[in-house]
């Protein structure tokens, strides 16, 4: 649990990470924005999605597990509460993720 | 066989499990709890972003731009795509610092240090909601205009490849222009006809020379559209700002309960409740919720603002 760590350190050490995390997606917004990017980054594809969408996403995926993990604590839970917390989550989002985005862009020809 | 009941000689004999006698998941009650509404919260928000995902999708060519929409930092001129969201999501990342702070405080039984970093949390939420009304005030307000169409596809005024405002070819102050007084189309073709410079990008971001610009707005233009609501956005299409004001909305709700429920624990704090109750996992409780607001901003953050 968390009585086991001394002092605050490790919280300003999550803070410095998501500042930083934050600041790098931030920056590489405006450089999308005003075209400093390579054109292959920003316009190719992969599954659908642009290779910089990817970037973000997983920029979003770590910053989001650090805040659960650490912040939330459920990092110090037990495995069995920890799964039961996740799983709902890691097995529903991507399903409904799954149906809607396929859903949206398939189009029917006449 | 007496009379007792299997339920009451369960009771007898055993520590009755699922009676808060025991914890199976090593942890209290009134935390798990809270993860469980949190499971459903997430799946609700998951499914807003999602129904998102699916109008963008479905949307594609025409979809505003979300670094063209929210472009304005207070006190400074000019354009500033992300910086505005970029300090609330600051705003709301260090609020959460401060939340982790006192709840860290609040397993020491420090109660003074309790309250320093709860008020900040508070004045960190509140910020923050702040800072949401007044993104809110200038997404209503609207920034360039724009002309409706009859295929409620709107067009923009642009100047050769930039884009530019309806304020800026009609010579108006964006800021005291009295949004009632309706722009007529045919004032708008007027000043395209006297100033060849400018023209309008359609709806899929394809710029159209002055003429076929003239040309396009005698066939198709209805209306123009400054600023937004439910119904018609400047913006592009429709559903862009009903999403924008349901997400954005939804957890704006979220961080003002939040808020309530801080403001509710440090009045009990300073009252010394817990100090009595010989433990602090009140604050541990409705630190968890805090931090899911800012959990939910991140992927809100992301997929509204930045993708």
């Amino acid at each position: 649990m968390a009585e086991n760590r001394k002092g605050n350190w490790w919280i300003w050490k999550v803070f410095w990470i998501l500042l930083a995390i934050t600041a790098i997606e931030v920056f590489m917004g405006i450089l999308k924005v005003n075209e400093k990017l390579p054109e292959a980054f920003v316009y190719d594809t992969f599954l659908g999605l642009a290779w910089i969408t990817h970037t973000f996403i997983i920029l979003t995926l770590i910053k989001a597990a650090y805040i659960v993990m650490t912040f939330m604590h459920l990092g110090d839970e037990i495995k069995s509460f920890r799964w039961t917390i996740l799983l709902p989550a890691f097995i529903l989002v991507p399903y409904l993720l799954f149906i809607i985005i396929v859903e949206a862009t398939h189009t029917i020809t006449l | 066989m007496n009379e007792e009941t299997l339920d009451e000689a369960l009771i007898k004999d055993h520590k009755p499990a699922w009676r808060g006698g025991d914890l199976p998941f090593k942890t209290s009650y009134g935390k798990m709890m809270m993860w469980f509404f949190l499971i459903t919260d997430t799946l609700t928000f998951s499914a807003f972003l999602a129904s998102y995902g699916f109008s963008r999708f479905k949307f594609e060519d025409i979809w505003p731009v979300p670094e063209e929409v929210f472009t304005h930092f207070p006190f400074m001129k000019g354009e500033h795509p992300l910086l505005f969201v970029a300090l609330m999501t600051f705003i709301l990342i260090m609020s959460s610092v401060t939340m982790v702070l006192a709840v860290n405080y609040g397993h020491k039984m420090q109660k003074n240090k309790v309250i320093l970093w709860l008020s900040l949390t508070i004045l960190g939420g509140s910020a923050f909601l702040g800072s949401q009304a007044w993104e809110w005030g200038h997404f209503i307000h609207g920034d360039k205009g724009a002309i409706d169409t009859k295929t409620e596809f709107v067009v923009h005024i642009a100047q050769g490849e930039k884009l530019s405002s309806v304020y800026d070819l009609m010579e108006l102050d964006k800021y005291s222009y009295d949004q009632d007084q309706q722009i007529q189309i045919e004032s708008i073709i007027n000043q395209l006809k006297q100033k060849p410079d400018y023209n309008i990008r359609t709806a899929n971001k394809t710029y159209l020379s002055n003429e076929e610009s003239i040309k396009y707005l005698r066939d198709n233009a209805t209306q123009t559209i400054l600023g937004a609501n439910l119904v018609k956005n400047e913006y592009g299409h429709p559903l862009f700002a009903d999403y924008f004001y349901f997400i954005t909305g939804f957890h704006g709700f979220h961080v003002f309960s939040g808020v309530v429920l801080l403001i509710i624990l440090l009045i009990n704090v300073i009252k010394g409740t817990y100090e009595r109750r010989g433990h602090y996992e009140m604050v541990e409780k409705i630190g968890l919720y805090w931090h899911f607001v800012d959990l939910v901003w991140v992927f809100v953050f992301t997929f509204f603002y930045l993708v």
